[in-house]
């Protein structure tokens, strides 16, 4: 069964469709959103060296892990607009960033409250922590030069661009812990030789697995919506938008 | 080749080539990325020496010693160990055995006199009772290599000790 994917690249076709799946990735994402949270407080046990401050690490790792995602959707999406000329991928990257920018602050705040009693500081000038405030002022560059051109073709080609020079922080901020030393820790859960590795507690690295999925789920669920706004705003003057405007009246 | 397989190659290769110049610029960076130096290179004297830099590296068990207000411990890598002097507020999770980043400069003595003292600790968590089961397994097979007569709950040790070939 092949799925003509260029059928979906119209806005025409996508908005009605991401209109009607976005609800369902809502729903999970709230149901997983509660389950995950009722077992970060209540479930998971407590840390033997941290007591019950590691706890923040629910919220911490899976928003830093989604800021990384999101910004590789993003230059993804920026350059397929770039290779096929679709309209709809330019806007799905601007329906990306501000979830992304808000996931990376996300990651950059929980650290901070979490590296004051643990480590004894706010902020540290580390490879970590500093590759991932570099992240937030990429988001917050393709933002901003996106909105600074009028014409949309125009401002999608100078925003990918960035989006995609972007790219080369990914895995500097992945590998960062292991190509320097560093105050931030390594990372509990490892790839090597394809097998996969936790340093935590199954019921912790369960916990924090829901956490990441209900992320997941929330931006697909947000950015859904979010591109729609987009796709009618810049499609406001097009046949089809009217004609739509005007059965629903 | 169709237009949109050259704009993919560009892309590919503007990639790449911007991952290159970033490679070489952190390699060339490639000491002050690093947040701190180790105690083998402080002792190699790779560290600055007339000016603060962090030292960082595991407490030395048993080196912790209070005098006042003053803190004296030494830093190790399991290598080499640097002496560090300390006044101030440590943070809670400086513990001996565990990971920590001084920030200070280099004593005329030898002595690393520190300004700021962080804990850094590493990706582990794990409930306070597996953390004292792996403890308890630990100790109870040290004490199995050294002395037989310990009591050692057979679950733990499988180690059968050898009458006599110890102390």
């Amino acid at each position: 069964m092949a799925i003509n994917w260029f059928k979906y690249s119209s806005p025409a076709t996508f908005y009605p469709l991401a209109g009607r799946i976005s609800p369902w990735f809502a729903g999970a994402a709230a149901i997983l959103l509660v389950v995950g949270l009722y077992m970060s407080f209540f479930v998971a046990p407590t840390d033997y060296k941290q007591g019950e401050g590691y706890r923040i690490i629910f919220i911490h790792v899976p928003a830093a892990w989604m800021s990384m995602v999101i910004y590789l959707v993003m230059a993804g999406w920026a350059a397929a607009g770039m290779i096929w000329r679709t309209r709809l991928s330019s806007m799905m990257a601007t329906a990306l960033a501000p979830t992304g920018a808000m996931f990376t602050f996300l990651a950059l705040w929980t650290g901070a409250l979490w590296g004051k009693p643990m480590w004894g500081t706010w902020w540290v000038w580390d490879a970590r922590l500093t590759s991932e405030l570099i992240l937030l002022f990429l988001y917050i560059g393709f933002m901003a030069l996106e909105s600074a051109i009028d014409d949309p073709r125009r401002a999608a080609r100078a925003s990918g661009l960035l989006a995609l020079v972007g790219v080369v922080n990914i895995p500097i901020i992945y590998y960062s812990v292991q190509w320097w030393n560093t105050l931030h820790q390594g990372s509990s859960i490892k790839f090597d030789g394809g097998g996969v590795q936790s340093s935590m507690t199954d019921i912790m690295l369960w916990t924090l697995l829901i956490m990441a999925l209900a992320c997941w789920l929330y931006t697909i669920a947000v950015v859904l919506t979010r591109v729609r706004s987009i796709i009618l705003e810049r499609e406001s003057g097009s046949v089809w938008v009217k004609e739509m405007l005007q059965e629903k009246k | 080749m169709k237009t949109r397989h050259k704009r993919m190659m560009l892309i590919v290769l503007g990639l790449a080539g911007v991952a290159l110049i970033v490679m070489l610029v952190m390699q060339a960076l490639q000491s002050n990325i690093n947040h701190f130096f180790s105690s083998s290179e402080v002792v190699a004297k790779k560290s600055p020496q007339d000016r603060t830099f962090r030292l960082g590296g595991l407490v030395e068990k048993g080196s912790v010693r209070r005098d006042d207000l003053l803190v004296h411990f030494r830093i190790t890598d399991n290598i080499e160990t640097v002496p560090v002097v300390y006044s101030g507020i440590l943070p809670d999770l400086f513990r001996e055995g565990e990971g920590v980043v001084a920030q200070g400069k280099m004593g005329a003595d030898g002595v690393f006199a520190a300004e700021e003292v962080l804990a850094k600790h590493d990706e582990t968590y794990m409930p306070p009772e597996v953390a004292k089961a792996l403890e308890q397994a630990e100790q109870s097979k040290q004490n199995s290599n050294t002395s037989p007569a310990a009591a050692i709950p057979a679950a733990v040790s499988t180690d059968v000790p050898t009458p006599g070939a110890s102390e």
